[in-house]
């Protein structure tokens, strides 16, 4: 049943984390705006819509979607697999996890172009098999997934832990199959912080530059991403030009992850009437109790 | 709170004036960083004699262009020693380098020089004697990226100088040869030293092209015995221009120092260590004495060939220049 | 713990997920840092040591540590804060708050260290004020405190959402009713239960500070022995072809992380025993 919402600190945190926000990101975000509006609208778009700009969208954004899938999937499985089963070696498994935030993302680059090229530990088995993965598209996939992948192991751990049994042995006492009991039980409650993690790995994935530009083999049309462009536009002193780009990408994002949060916020909004077996009121309402 | 006022602590020290000696900052492009760290307890020697000045140097290097965009943008660089002359007619364009900044030194202020060579794997097994045999079929390029490295661009351009000077050469059939080349890149590393790596460690490619003075840290990284240097026909002059960045000597009283350091490059000494660093030096006595290791080659310089680098940049490396058609009209 | 037959797959399930999230780790994970630690020790310990020892590693090493350090608090702070209200509250406009949170991460670290130039630099929109009043921010340590706060601002707040979601607001709300003060209710009741997501929140923040590249690197000015942070330091032993320098200096940040999560196991066995013993004590009264 909802109750009138007695909780304080609503002020006092929403006003320290939208000053802390604008500090950090609103104002530097408008000074790039301001500088990207310093070209003619048409340059703009002529800047925006190049055919090196098109190509290395789609690379990027692209390459982003796949790995964060990747992590989407396999992240599931690896946090799962952490928090419920037990195998030797477990917390350090579990310790390294984190360990592609901690290391450079050129060193990540590098050491990924390193395996991965013909005569690297990996890249030796897979070149025979006609599976190029340095220097080409599937190379910038591999050095997203390796830098954004404790994103959705990190978030889901927590929400898993914290599942309350109960709900499952009640599943199961009333005769739900194992696999029903995860589709209709635990699914739901982990969605979100999954869908978070997904989120969180494509937006860092889009941005990423480091580690990609090792193992992209960077060619034109290709496997050109567009931070690289921006770095090219820099090098030849356009600077209004590199912020076309950069603030291209953040609309892009922008519209991506409002999308994606939209969408979360509905599905927490629709499973918590469900959990609630109240009544299915839109979620703002506050009710007296 | 808390943070705050350690955030506003450090805001105060971080605007605290200097107390030290003098000190200078060079702010230098990638690869220098040998040069230079033999070249500055030189000068730091010399200056202590001749002046009786304790002068610490700081050193700053990254890409070229990044680095003179810092220097634009703040960064407290007396001197800038860089790898093409775009990056000092930039800060000149800023006011921030005297206009004449080519006349301020011998040599059009570039104190060595280099060119680019070929480096091939053990034997020569493609048979590359020159640029054409880069753009053959079956023969795998590696250069760094054309647009935004040095190394690259200087790599392009004198693979386009080459085409120019053959019989009937015009712009139209130099763009073709590059064209061809760079079809035979299977990847452009995105620095100078990560395509050595790729060339040398990861064997990729066929061929590396690199400035000369490349070769000699090559062999002792990776060993002598695993590759060779082919001079081509004709190449490149490589200058290295260094300027005094004005606007920063003015407010930390630093010219005197900031000028002598620069010209003490042209010194015995200065040109010495150039040698030893296998850049081509430009003092006739240390030529001779160091022949042996700067193979005679015929080059062209970019203003001879290009008009100067900043037309050169335009017409090739800028956004619709000629490497973008080369790979927007296929 | 969770051993009851009804909570967990059949065995041959439970054998083919750790199979696949194993090898996954194995060729995405833990094979790149194996390689990393080999590159690094390839020349042998005395080489390792030696290219960590000298004067400009160390120095890039307390300068990371001291940016990390000073990163730290401003993370927890604006974590929880924002996490808060989020959760807790319902508002219009949430999504849209979530989103700005978000975005530093879809900037290109190279667009995030631009950002505090155009802010800050010689020819920024601040550039002319702080000149005349010498104040340095680019090129100099708060510019690089800033780019690493930019580039970490969602990691705590997107750790804490989803759990303090989860968890709803029945125990505040209980605590509250039973006349606690909002800050008597916040230790007692929200910190214990969200500890260990700040934690992680906490981990992965610093980890990112620490190992963070592009965006540091263009506020950074590259001055040697100054504004030098190991993760530029790797890129100068890279650039010197210096592999076992630039390797050893990457392990380091991979062994820091490292301290730090073993840190994190101690407190966290410290817990469960405490929390056991506790149990042991009040046994009965669970499971009604």
């Amino acid at each position: 049943m909802r109750k009138a919402n007695v909780l304080p600190g609503l002020r006092l945190g929403l006003g320290y984390t939208l000053t802390y926000l604008s500090i950090l990101v609103l104002i530097p975000i408008a000074a790039l705006i301001l500088k990207s509006a310093s070209v003619s609208p048409e340059q703009f778009w002529q800047i925006a819509t190049g055919t090196r700009a098109m190509a290395s969208y789609r690379v990027t954004f692209g390459a982003s979607l796949i790995a964060a899938s990747i992590n989407a999937v396999f992240g599931l499985i690896v946090a799962w697999v952490l928090v419920r089963y037990t195998f030797p070696g477990k917390r350090l498994i579990d310790a390294l996890v984190d360990l592609p935030f901690a290391l450079p993302t050129a060193v990540a680059g590098i050491t990924l172009a390193t395996l991965y090229s013909g005569n690297g530990w990996i890249g030796q088995f897979l070149e025979p098999l006609g599976l190029k993965v340095a220097f080409t598209p599937l190379g910038i996939v591999v050095a997203l997934t390796f830098i954004t992948l404790p994103f959705v192991v990190r978030t889901l751990q927590p929400v898993i832990e914290d599942i309350e049994p109960e709900a499952e042995d009640a599943a199961a006492s009333l005769g739900a199959s194992r696999w029903q009991t995860w589709m209709r039980v635990i699914f739901p409650t982990i969605f979100p912080a999954l869908l978070t993690g997904f989120t969180l790995g494509l937006s860092r994935a889009i941005g990423e530059f480091g580690s990609v530009i090792f193992i992209a083999g960077n060619m034109p049309l290709i496997s050109e991403i567009t931070p690289l462009l921006i770095i090219s536009k820099l090098e030849q002193y356009d600077l209004p030009g590199a912020t076309v780009l950069a603030v291209v990408m953040l609309i892009v994002s922008f519209v991506l992850l409002l999308t994606i949060n939209i969408l979360q916020w509905w599905t927490a909004q629709r499973q918590s009437g469900d959990g609630g077996a109240s009544e299915p009121m839109p979620a703002p309402v506050v009710q007296a109790a | 709170m808390k943070a705050s006022s350690v955030f506003a602590a450090l805001l105060a020290l971080a605007a605290a004036p200097a107390f030290a000696d003098v000190s200078l900052l060079n702010v230098s492009y990638d690869v220098a960083r040998d040069f230079y760290k033999d070249y500055n307890p030189l000068f730091e020697k010399y200056w202590k004699a001749k002046a009786g000045e304790t002068v610490t140097i700081k050193q700053s290097h990254g890409g070229s262009t990044k680095q003179v965009l810092a220097v634009a943008d703040g960064l407290d660089g007396d001197v800038v020693t860089m790898n093409q002359s775009t990056d000092v007619e930039f800060l000149a364009s800023k006011n921030m380098v005297a206009k004449d900044w080519a006349k301020k030194f011998p040599n059009n202020a570039s104190p060595y020089t280099s060119t680019m060579v070929l480096i091939v794997r053990k034997g020569n097994p493609k048979g590359i004697k020159d640029w054409n045999d880069l753009a053959k079929p079956g023969v795998q390029v590696v250069i760094p990226h054309p647009k935004n490295t040095g190394n690259g661009r200087y790599s392009y351009l004198a693979a386009w100088g080459y085409a120019l000077k053959q019989p009937g050469g015009n712009d139209r059939t130099a763009q073709e040869f590059v064209g061809k080349i760079l079809k035979n890149a299977p990847l452009f590393p995105p620095g100078g030293r990560d395509a050595t790596t790729t060339f040398m460690q990861r064997k990729i490619g066929d061929v590396l092209a690199t400035f000369e003075s490349e070769a000699e840290l090559i062999a002792k990284e990776f060993g002598r015995g695993e590759f060779e240097v082919v001079y081509p026909s004709l190449s490149i002059l490589t200058e290295f221009p260094v300027a005094v960045v004005e606007t920063v000597v003015d407010k930390k009283h630093s010219r005197k120092e900031a000028t002598a350091y620069l010209e003490y490059l042209w010194s015995k000494e200065g040109q010495e260590n150039a040698a030893q660093n296998y850049l081509r030096p430009r003092d006739a006595e240390m030529q001779k004495k160091y022949a042996k290791q700067f193979p005679a080659i015929r080059t062209f310089t970019v203003d001879e060939i290009f008009g100067g680098w900043t037309k050169a940049a335009a017409t090739h490396f800028r956004d619709g220049g000629s490497f973008d058609q080369i790979y927007e009209q296929k | 713990m969770i051993e009851g037959r009804a909570r967990s797959e059949p065995r041959a399930v439970r054998i083919a997920l750790t199979s696949i999230a194993l090898a996954f780790l194995f060729f995405f994970l833990i094979l790149p840092l194996a390689a990393v630690f080999v590159e690094a020790l390839r020349a042998g310990i005395a080489a390792y040591a030696g290219a960590l020892t000298e004067p400009e590693t160390l120095h890039a090493i307390g300068l990371t540590l001291l940016i990390a350090a000073i990163a730290l608090p401003f993370n927890i702070l604006f974590g929880v804060a924002a996490a808060w209200a989020i959760a807790k509250f319902e508002f219009r406009g949430k999504s849209l708050l979530i989103t700005l949170i978000d975005l530093p991460f879809a900037v290109s670290p190279v667009v995030a260290g631009l950002l505090f130039i155009l802010l800050f630099g010689a020819q920024g929109y601040f550039g002319h004020w702080l000149q005349a009043h010498d104040v340095k921010i680019v090129f100099a340590i708060p510019g690089m405190v800033l780019a690493t706060l930019f580039v970490t601002v969602p990691f705590v707040a997107r750790e804490l959402i989803p759990l303090m979601q989860e968890q709803g607001r029945d125990e505040e709300e209980a605590a509250i009713s039973l006349g606690a003060s909002g800050w008597q209710m916040f230790m007692r009741v929200t910190v214990p239960n969200i500890k260990w997501s700040l934690l992680y929140g906490v981990i992965l923040a610093n980890a990112r500070a620490m190992g963070e590249f592009g965006a540091v690197s263009v506020v950074s000015g590259h001055i040697r022995g100054e504004t030098n942070t190991l993760p530029l330091h790797v890129e100068i032993f890279y650039n010197e072809y210096n592999m076992v320098g630039a390797f050893a200096a990457a392990s380091v940040l991979a062994l820091l992380a490292l301290v730090t999560l073993a840190a994190k196991s101690v407190v966290e066995w410290r817990m469960r025993v405490e929390t056991e013993m506790l149990s042991a004590g009040l046994s009965p009264e669970k499971g009604s």
